[in-house]
């Protein structure tokens, strides 16, 4: 396991998004630390994604500052930009891989983007990048669209970790997997967290994820943001949390998660 | 990345080779170690100690260096061995081992680069024209048999869209195509006053740009904007309805695509480019009158006078062409919609091809009738 600081990687103060009349968030605060596993849910259309995008700085809010690794994204030079761009890497939902080019070349452009490589050296990174996020051999060579959703995930996945970044922010990364695949992803990312000491900020609205992975859970309601372990937030009085973490699938989640005491389970046969 | 700093000592005692390794071996530095890595020179079939106890921070790419050279050593016989290892960093190594010594992924280079390659590629290409100029005549026998079909029931046919495909394709493109045509008959007006004046003909010059705007370039000029417009907007909405699966679910839903889709915007240029036709000539026109009138002082009724020496035929061959244009770009614009598969890049490249496609397919058709009607003698 990492060494988990009390120094914030990411520092959200007083947030506001605003698009038209809709406000989004207003003022949202939000601390990431250094080796944790946040995941980020809430419901559609309350902004998980906005959030993210506005950490990453694509998108500018109308008020308020974020801080990653201490630099003011909002008030950046060009120089501190690329610095920290080299230091976290982004999975989009869908993989958002170059088209034209094939996994191996897609997971190379950052690592020609930053530094001064040979292509052999980077060829021989991308291959084992392939390897690490659990992509058969032979799948460096080919282009995105000849791959399955869930590969375009893992080459996504491979592209944000070329540069061996310290924070990878997943959007939705199991959506639209099967429940194996979405539990291998799972898997994937406590095996890489550990072994790489990332920090995950993840949106997510897979229950599963939540229960296994994560270290907090961050939820926005009332254009604001509850930050607290799963069973703090599970005590949670809000409405919508109670609705969210105790509704049928929620009940379902936390019962596979218990499976590691037999007994419990034994008593809690499938009460849905 | 000059921050990055890592180290590689080579040392040897008692026969027995230590490779030092120390600092930060990050992404940063891999280059540069890369580049010490592989012009070490160890002699073979001796005993290598990998000395890691200098490395303070270590990423996947530094962890990659280290097994490879493990790797490398071994193979060419020595016995290597991996001492004073960080515990925290051994994760870290066992995850980037277990990814494994995959052969890197080659690069598809285009076969054509050869010989053999381009020859075959000729063939190859050749082929493949004749191949989708018969998948373009086929999508052409479906369009007509839908249309029959709805002939048969004229009230399945949607004429909102019709009217929409008009307003598209049609209204917008006024003021672009009055344009540009205003401008060539002024040109051509221009210019041909200049050559003729050179023979005293000038009084011509009404006749020339008249004949040449009528029968040829308005109704040519306005299709090839079409295309470029139309055509390549066709191309473009199937193709993402293609990548949407919006075409998928069209078929389930037992709804025709090629009636839904095609036969509108088909439809809607028809009953356009005639009438695109007919503005881009009189602008044409117009432009050269224009220009007859402060160049060479000729009035509006020897305008007209001259105009009418050249025969109506002039004016109905450009006419009778537009339609012929319409099927054409519509049918191209559409065809290459639906051949958009997977990924937003075909939809890209498909529309690109629909409009060259169509514009060479124009010209060509115009070439045929210019043959056509000269047999005629018209």
């Amino acid at each position: 396991m990492p060494d988990q600081s009390d120094e914030p990687i990411i520092r959200v103060r007083n947030l506001v998004n605003r698009f038209g009349n809709e406000t989004v968030h207003d003022g949202l605060d939000l601390e990431v630390f250094r080796g944790e596993v946040l995941g980020v849910v809430g419901a559609s259309g309350s902004g998980k994604s906005v959030l993210l995008r506005t950490i990453i700085g694509l998108n500018r809010p109308v008020a308020g500052s974020v801080e990653v690794f201490g630099h003011n994204i909002l008030a950046i030079g060009d120089a501190d930009q690329r610095e920290i761009e080299k230091h976290w890497g982004v999975l989009f939902q869908d993989g958002a891989l170059f088209s034209s080019l094939t996994v191996a070349e897609n997971i190379g452009v950052p690592l020609k983007e930053y530094y001064d490589m040979p292509l052999r050296l980077m060829d021989e990174i991308a291959a084992f990048k392939v390897g690490i996020v659990g992509l058969p051999e032979g799948t460096g060579e080919k282009y995105p669209s000849q791959l399955s959703g869930g590969m375009r995930k893992r080459s996504g996945l491979a592209r944000a970790l070329a540069l061996d970044p310290e924070i990878v922010f997943l959007d939705e990364p199991t959506a639209g997997l099967d429940p194996i695949a979405a539990g291998e992803f799972d898997v994937l990312i406590r095996d890489l967290r550990s072994s790489l000491g990332l920090t995950v900020f993840m949106v997510t609205h897979d229950l599963d994820t939540l229960f296994a992975i994560c270290d907090r859970v961050a939820v926005l309601v009332d254009k604001k943001i509850r930050v607290g372990t799963l069973e703090q937030l599970l005590r949670d009085n809000h409405p919508w949390i109670q609705s969210y973490f105790h509704g049928p699938r929620g009940r379902a989640a936390l019962l596979s998660e218990s499976q590691h005491s037999p007994k419990q389970e034994a008593r809690l046969t499938a009460p849905l | 990345m000059a921050s990055v700093t890592a180290t590689l000592v080579e040392s040897e005692e008692l026969g027995l080779v230590i490779l030092a390794a120390a600092g930060e071996w990050l992404v940063g530095a891999a280059a540069d170690l890369d580049r010490r890595l592989r012009a070490l020179d160890v002699p073979k079939d001796r005993r290598v100690t990998l000395d890691l106890a200098g490395i303070d921070r270590l990423d996947t790419a530094g962890a990659w260096l280290l097994l490879r050279t493990e790797h490398d050593l071994t193979a060419r016989g020595n016995t290597v061995e991996m001492r004073n290892l960080r515990p925290s960093f051994e994760p870290l190594i066992d995850q980037v081992r277990t990814a494994g010594f995959v052969p890197p992924a080659r690069h598809p280079r285009p076969a054509h680069h050869t010989v053999a390659g381009f020859i075959a590629r000729i063939g190859e290409i050749s082929l493949g024209l004749v191949a989708r100029a018969y998948s373009i005549l086929g999508f052409f026998g479906v369009l007509c048999l839908t249309a029959l079909r709805l002939a048969r029931h004229p009230r399945r046919l949607n004429m909102t869209s019709i009217v929409a495909q008009m307003e598209q394709t049609g209204v917008n493109a006024l003021p672009i195509v009055s344009l540009l045509t205003f401008l060539i008959g002024v040109v051509i007006a221009y210019q041909g006053a200049d050559y003729l004046r050179f023979y005293g003909l000038e009084s011509y010059t009404v006749q020339l740009t008249g004949a040449s705007i009528l029968r040829e370039l308005g109704v040519l000029l306005t299709a090839i904007i079409l295309a470029g417009r139309s055509g390549s907007a066709f191309t473009a909405q199937i193709g993402t309805m293609r990548v949407n699966e919006e075409i998928d679910a069209m078929r389930t839903i037992g709804l025709d695509p090629v009636e839904v889709l095609v036969l509108p915007r088909l439809f809607g240029l028809v009953l356009t480019l005639p009438m695109l036709t007919l503005c881009a000539n009189f602008m044409g026109v117009f432009g050269g009158g224009l220009m007859a009138w402060s160049q060479l002082g000729i009035g509006i009724p020897q305008f007209l006078t001259q105009l009418s020496t050249i025969a109506p035929w002039s004016f109905w061959i450009g006419m009778i062409k537009s339609p012929f244009f319409a099927v054409v770009i519509a049918l191209i614009g559409c065809y290459e919609g639906f051949q958009v598969s997977g990924s937003a890049e075909s939809v890209g490249r498909l529309t690109t091809l629909s409009v060259v496609e169509a514009i060479f397919l124009v010209i060509v058709i115009d070439a045929g009738f210019s043959i056509f009607f000269s047999a005629l003698q018209i």
